[in-house]
């Protein structure tokens, strides 16, 4: 029995997933037979910390904030172990431009793309540039800020005109902002677990609105098929992309490995990384690790099993 | 969507979002006098059960707010709610089959549309301007419903300060409206629970008195006036009506707290009900006035918004390309928070608006939350600028003199149009 801190919540737009994975995880512990201590983060973090002194710490966060680095980083300079990737791992997969970057150059295909921060519009002309992206990506092109976990400031832009409101959304969210080639078909997300890939699960949108990436997010307009129904050998694929992909990050215990198969040329992209998937009922992380025959239950055993094995491996590593 | 609202409670922001009036300024002695007259005098009583459509006594104070407005009811047309918003449920459950039409304006109060979701009614939203909802925009609506052979079920309107826009219907337009009523045979639902919070003008005569009570129903809150922690609304309805609202209550609840309804009673026995409602009119007042010349100052010359002679919301609309479902993401940043527009439509529409409230903050932090949202626009109409080749100048803030100086028909609004560009996320 150890005592765990659960980390939940905190400032990040996407707290109230955070705090629904955080009370099921808690739950969890509970049945396993730890002491659970519940942490909304907060400004009041390293006190609570010191204060309570936890064995370790389990990380139900979501978004810049928790999952980016942060926190890992102030639990590394506390001494507590705790679940998941570390601090460079975090890094990596938080800035979706990093990311890509990195699966180019390890040859990972992901879907064409330019990079800017507000500064290269605002001081370099980058506007100047747009045309030519939009002609080498072609519309429609997806525009995302560099960091935002979940679907928030994503935009769909199907013409020219539609790009400026869309790079002023996505630069609400982040101070760097992506525009994406649009790959058209099947939304796949593989979790690894341990460097190993668990089944794939398909997002399949209830009425297919041409172009309506938007809906695809929006609880209730999405279905979630598991395992997906695909070919083996796309199955296969992916779940070797989703593993190269937790490899190459750096991941640590566990990631949800966002996956496209596009429907004309039946090649597969991967999108991004989540080194903090989400644990809700609802989840795509829990129903893959459900249907490889891992209960919650014995996923969040293993979450700390792994948090205290990766603490033992760095202190020796620090002789 | 919900998770960014989640944010906005976060106790280090300015939160200009939520419709809640100030409770601070109740005075805690006379709470407690009636706390206590309420546990001396009918402990027992107040500890127990009541009647589904509410207390007799209760009613009779309710009657007096609804006097107090130039409405004259009879408490037997009434059950006691448990806020406004269980009156709309029970309405909304009463009337409504799924697929069923309800005709609502555009905007339309946010707390509504969940409602009418969950009892899968299709919304129809009419337009509305300086003087409330646009009566040849429903007749037209109602034409072309009537041609696809559907018949609303009810005509959902805020009248008097509307929530959100801040605007007021007309008193021609009242009139309009319920002759249509009686032209269709139409129910309308009349949500007033601002009206005695009025700031500047005459009232005007609620929808239902100009009926009699034959088409309209009315719901009717001491939210606003008393207390939303009590909670303890009313609606008033033709007899077929309410005694289906009766059984809905019935099996929602039982009835509504009793508890609450002899503190109301004991309140309007105690002082003078209406004191306290001119207090909260002389701050709110103030507060608007605030926010009206923060808004001069800090939002941009692209930005237009609504000049409410009462209640508690401002609606400002915003260049086309900002959509502040966004634009609320980035205003978190800096720990200020409103309502996205498009939490007022069901179709989407409102993207570019929002929702302010001047009720809760004091005057300094309605004027520094102010502030930072004109900040916030005023990056994004400049990067918008930058992206499109379109530096836009600073023209002279003269529109803007002009709407904080005239009088209530004076009000700008400009209600957007379905937005072109990208999409929402």
């Amino acid at each position: 029995m150890s005592r765990v801190a659960v980390l939940k919540g905190g400032k990040s737009l996407e707290r109230q997933v955070s705090l629904r994975s955080g009370a099921r995880v808690e739950d969890a512990l509970a049945r396993l037979g730890h002491e659970v201590i519940s942490v909304d983060v907060g400004s009041d973090l390293v006190e609570r910390i010191g204060e309570e002194s936890p064995d370790v710490a389990f990380l139900a966060l979501h978004g810049p904030g928790g999952e980016d680095g942060t926190v890992q980083e102030l639990l590394e300079i506390l001494g507590v172990p705790y679940t998941g990737s570390g601090v460079a791992a975090c890094i990596r997969s938080m800035d979706k431009v990093l990311t890509k970057h990195l699966l180019l150059e390890s040859g990972v295909p992901t879907p064409e793309f330019y990079a800017f921060n507000e500064t290269a519009f605002q001081g370099l002309g980058a506007a100047g540039a747009l045309p030519a992206m939009e002609e080498r990506l072609d519309f429609p092109i997806v525009v995302k800020p560099a960091s935002q976990g979940s679907a928030l400031g994503v935009k769909f832009a199907r013409t020219a005109a539609d790009v400026p409101g869309a790079l002023v959304a996505a630069f609400s969210y982040d101070t760097k902002v992506l525009l994406e080639r649009y790959v058209r078909g099947r939304d796949l997300a593989v979790s690894v677990l341990e460097g190993a890939a668990l089944p794939v699960v398909e997002a399949v949108p209830q009425e297919e609105h041409f172009y309506d990436f938007e809906s695809r997010y929006e609880i209730g307009r999405t279905t979630f098929v598991c395992p997906a129904q695909l070919p083996e050998r796309i199955t296969a694929r992916a779940q070797a992309l989703a593993v190269a992909t937790y490899d190459l990050l750096g991941c640590y215990g566990v990631a949800r490995v966002d996956v496209m198969l596009e429907e004309e040329t039946s090649e597969l992209f991967v999108l991004e990384a989540n080194v903090i998937p989400g644990m809700t009922e609802t989840s795509l992380l829990p129903q893959a690790a459900e249907a490889a025959g891992v209960s919650f239950d014995a996923y969040v055993e293993r979450m700390l099993e792994l948090a205290f094995e990766r603490a033992e491996g760095s202190k020796f590593a620090g002789i | 969507m919900r998770d960014l609202m989640a944010v906005t409670a976060r106790p280090e922001v300015i939160s200009l979002a939520g419709g809640l009036p100030d409770t601070s300024t109740f005075p805690p002695n006379t709470f407690a006098d009636v706390a206590c007259r309420v546990a001396a005098e009918a402990c027992a009583k107040a500890l127990q059960y009541g009647p589904t459509e509410g207390m007799r006594e209760t009613m009779a104070c309710i009657a007096d707010v609804m006097r107090s407005e130039g409405t004259h009811v009879d408490v037997d047309d009434m059950v006691i709610t448990s806020g406004g918003q269980q009156g709309i449920d029970l309405v909304t459950k009463t009337l409504i089959d799924p697929g069923d039409v309800v005709v609502a304006e555009a905007p339309t109060y946010p707390g509504a549309v969940p409602t009418f979701s969950s009892y899968q009614a299709d919304v129809v939203q009419v337009e509305m301007d300086a003087d409330g909802m646009r009566m040849d925009l429903l007749e037209q609506t109602l034409d072309r419903l009537e041609a696809d052979g559907r018949r609303p079920k009810f005509i959902y309107t805020v009248p008097t300060f509307q929530n959100p826009a801040g605007v007021t219907m007309s008193l021609e337009r009242r009139r309009r409206l319920v002759d249509i009523a009686h032209e269709r045979e139409l129910l309308v639902l009349e949500d007033n629970p601002y009206s005695l919070l009025r700031y500047e003008g005459e009232s005007v005569p609620s929808l239902y008195s100009l009926d009699g009570g034959v088409y309209v129903m009315y719901l009717g809150t001491f939210s606003k006036i008393l207390s939303p922690g009590i909670r303890i609304g009313w609606v008033v309805a033709p007899p077929p009506v309410l005694e289906k609202i009766n059984q809905g209550k019935q099996g929602a609840d039982l009835c509504s707290s009793t508890l609450s309804q002899m503190m109301v009673q004991a309140y309007f026995e105690e002082v003078r009900w209406s004191d306290y409602v001119d207090s909260l009119r002389q701050l709110y007042r103030k507060r608007r006035d605030t926010m009206l010349d923060a808004l001069a100052e800090f939002f941009p010359p692209q930005a237009e918004w609504t000049r409410p002679g009462g209640g508690l919301f401002i609606w400002a609309t915003l260049p086309d390309f900002i959509d502040t479902t966004d634009l609320l993401a980035r205003a978190l940043r800096d720990n200020v928070a409103f309502v996205p527009g498009e939490q007022a439509y069901l179709d989407g529409r409102g993207r570019n608006a929002m929702r302010l409230n001047f009720s809760n903050q004091d005057e300094d932090s309605i004027r520094e939350g102010i502030r930072r949202i004109g900040k916030v626009i005023q990056e994004q109409v400049a990067l918008y600028g930058t992206l499109t080749g379109q530096e836009q100048p600073p023209p002279a803030r003269g529109s803007q003199e002009a709407l904080t100086d005239s009088g209530e028909g004076g009000q700008v609004v400009s209600f957007p149009e379905r937005r072109r560009s990208a999409g929402g996320s």
